[in-house]
């Protein structure tokens, strides 16, 4: 397909999604990832059966402890997509990145730029 | 098992917000089995307060450790090496954790993590209901195997009062009325003429009204067995 998207996100890859976990996603904030995206299979289409929906609710996890921190949520997040869709994952990944750009840098980048 | 809650993350973090370098000491009893305190919440509570702090500017400092139980000295001692190096500690462990931890180690700081609540066990996954009061003298046989301390508002041995509306508890409606649970299952198997006999008056000595409570195993206390 050779389709493009943007090269200031870099690919994680699991086996599945189910295997992402809740400290996976907080220490890429820690260490200053301005967002991170979690892309699984469309829900009901798990060969695992309910590893994207188990990854689902850890990003809503997240979300809720970035809100409780004060840091928008919206910089996480989770999409659906099954892996014939490549049309789609690069929008996804614009779409991401557009969103990022608009939030700005993450506040815990800023601070340690600053200190 | 003994089910707390964990306190909220902007409670944790004012209680060590001048500190710079802290442990978060986790426990692998009660506290695991009920997910609030075992490797994962305390990995969790780690990387959320250092996420915080760095987002103030304000960067902090925190090593973990889980020790197999916070309330056995033997265990507690196993950090008399480290606990020295850190301005603050805070425990993830039932109440009991913190208080180990401050009599052996008087000089360190142990804060807690969790809002101890009750004695319970999971009805499903993510829900935990309170079964047993620590009375001190257990008499669940007489009620059906359904304990009107720990289960009725009231603790009442006679019941049920005029709070009972359609098997729910007056105090709170996704409360059950055991006592409406009690005298359904008397009277499903034939034996609703055990509540009936008087029973002796029940004695609070060996609950908490008698004082904080002891425990003393002579056998064990001589190291016989």
């Amino acid at each position: 397909m050779r389709l493009s998207y943007p090269a200031d996100i870099k690919i994680i890859q699991v086996p599945c999604t189910g295997r992402v976990d809740i400290l996976h996603l907080l220490n890429a904030v820690e260490d200053g990832a301005d967002g991170v995206y979690v892309a699984g299979c469309l829900e009901g289409e798990c060969h695992y059966i309910s590893g994207n929906l188990k990854a689902r609710k850890k990003v809503a996890y997240v979300k809720k402890t970035l809100t409780e921190i004060g840091i928008e949520p919206e910089r996480v997040e989770m999409f659906n997509l099954s892996s014939a869709q490549g049309a789609r994952f690069a929008e996804i990944a614009r779409e991401m990145t557009d969103r990022i750009r608009q939030l700005g840098p993450s506040p815990i980048k800023k601070k340690s730029h600053a200190a | 098992m003994i089910v707390a809650d964990r306190k909220s993350l902007q409670e944790i973090l004012a209680m060590v917000a001048d500190k710079k370098k802290i442990l978060i000491l986790g426990c692998k009893g009660c506290v695991t089995v009920c997910n609030v305190g075992g490797l994962k919440e305390v990995e969790i509570l780690a990387a959320s307060m250092k996420i915080a702090r760095k987002k103030e500017g304000n960067d902090i400092d925190i090593d973990i450790q889980v020790l197999e139980r916070q309330c056995d000295t033997e265990y507690v001692a196993g950090i008399r090496d480290v606990v020295g190096n850190y301005e603050a500690a805070v425990s993830l462990a039932c109440g009991v954790g913190p208080q180990f931890l401050s009599e052996m180690y008087k000089d360190q700081t142990f804060y807690p993590g969790v809002n101890t609540t009750f004695f319970g066990g999971a009805v499903q996954h993510g829900i935990w209901e309170e079964r047993c009061a620590g009375c001190g003298s257990c008499a669940i046989h007489n009620f059906g195997g359904l304990c009107p301390i720990a289960r009725c508002a009231k603790s009442l041995m006679n019941g049920p009062c005029g709070g009972s509306s359609k098997g729910v508890c007056e105090v709170n409606k996704d409360t059950l009325c055991i006592w409406d649970a009690i005298v359904k299952k008397k009277m499903e198997s034939g034996r609703l003429d055990d509540l009936i006999g008087v029973k002796p008056i029940k004695s609070w000595k060996t609950a908490r009204d008698g004082g904080p409570r002891r425990s003393i195993r002579e056998e064990l206390v001589q190291g016989n067995i």
